[in-house]
């Protein structure tokens, strides 16, 4: 028995600006969006959860490395600690590589100028709740919108992320200077994805791609599947 | 206790707006090489035993104030 339309919270840190569209498109392709304030220290009932993309405090010292210390990481990290589906969007992946749930950090664009446009990502493995949708090395087509979107991990950390299969999506033309062409880790269980490009600008066929689609519903497939309580389940 | 941590990008790591600065200087007609932009927080530490004052400072780097990752850091200290 599953749910039908599983809850996904979306945390809102001061200076999120993608909050809103990822409730937004969680609603659209199936599940029902839940709103949470950073300074909320325990996580409603949900399925999963998603950090959204935006400037969380003003990118102020590094990005990401303030709202990592929110009221609400804490008990992301649990959740996640728990195995509970964890996706970060663009500034989201920028927390929880700060917040050390993801490996690397996002470094400044190597051009330094802020890319905003569509770019093509490869499917480096399908074996994870978000691409499970998706094709082995399936080309999608996702906007991105960032200036320190430059994935880094050091000569040690690369071969292994390799080794353990948690490079996701890959770049097919670098616009950034990620290392590797990194547009997208994983940790080593496989339920914390972090990408810089944002699915949930592409799930509307009137503004373009709708290949974001293709995460976001494996999320919330995969929600679906989790987010059956105890109690819900024995009211059946 | 007067406090500045000077965070600077690890050697070897890409600095794109070290090397954008650099090229500003040149386009200026000055001749440089190898400049890398990093960051000062100066601060007041409550504590004024200097070891003491030290190890506390240490502890803001690592949980906060520098990413181990692509930074290194130096701390000053002044009574």
């Amino acid at each position: 028995m599953t749910d039908a339309r599983p809850r996904i919270a979306v945390i809102t840190f001061p200076g999120s600006n993608d909050d809103r569209d990822a409730l937004l498109a969680l609603d659209e392709l199936g599940a029902t969006g839940v709103p949470v304030w950073h300074g909320d220290e325990r996580l409603p009932e949900v399925a999963a959860v998603v950090l959204p993309g935006g400037f969380s405090y003003g990118d102020y010292l590094r990005c990401g490395a303030i709202a990592r210390f929110s009221p609400a990481m804490k008990a992301v990290a649990s959740f996640a600690a728990d195995g509970g589906l964890v996706l970060g969007i663009c500034n989201g992946f920028q927390i929880l590589c700060e917040a050390g749930l993801l490996p690397g950090t996002l470094r400044p664009n190597a051009s330094l100028a802020f890319i905003c446009r569509d770019v093509v990502v490869r499917v480096e493995r399908t074996d994870t709740p978000f691409t499970a949708g998706c094709t082995h090395r399936q080309r999608l087509t996702i906007p991105i919108k960032h200036g320190e979107g430059c994935w880094f991990g050091d000569a040690n950390l690369v071969p292994e992320l390799e080794a353990n299969r948690q490079i996701v999506l890959r770049y097919e033309d670098n616009p950034n200077g990620a290392v590797g062409d990194v547009a997208a880790v994983c940790n080593e269980h496989g339920n914390i994805l972090g990408l810089m490009p944002h699915p949930e600008h592409a799930v509307d066929p009137h503004i373009g791609s709708t290949d974001g689609a293709l995460i976001l519903g494996g999320l919330i497939e995969a929600a679906r599947d989790k987010s059956v309580a105890p109690a819900a389940a024995a009211a059946r | 206790m007067r406090a500045t941590v000077l965070v600077r990008p690890k050697p070897g790591i890409l600095d794109p707006q070290g090397a954008a600065v650099e090229s500003s200087l040149r386009q200026l007609g000055f001749s440089v090489g190898d400049a890398r932009v990093g960051r000062v927080v100066d601060l007041e530490v409550a504590e004024r035993d200097p070891v003491a004052a030290r190890t506390e400072v240490e502890r803001m780097c690592q949980q906060l104030l520098t990413n181990p990752l692509i930074e290194t850091y130096e701390i000053e200290l002044q009574a």
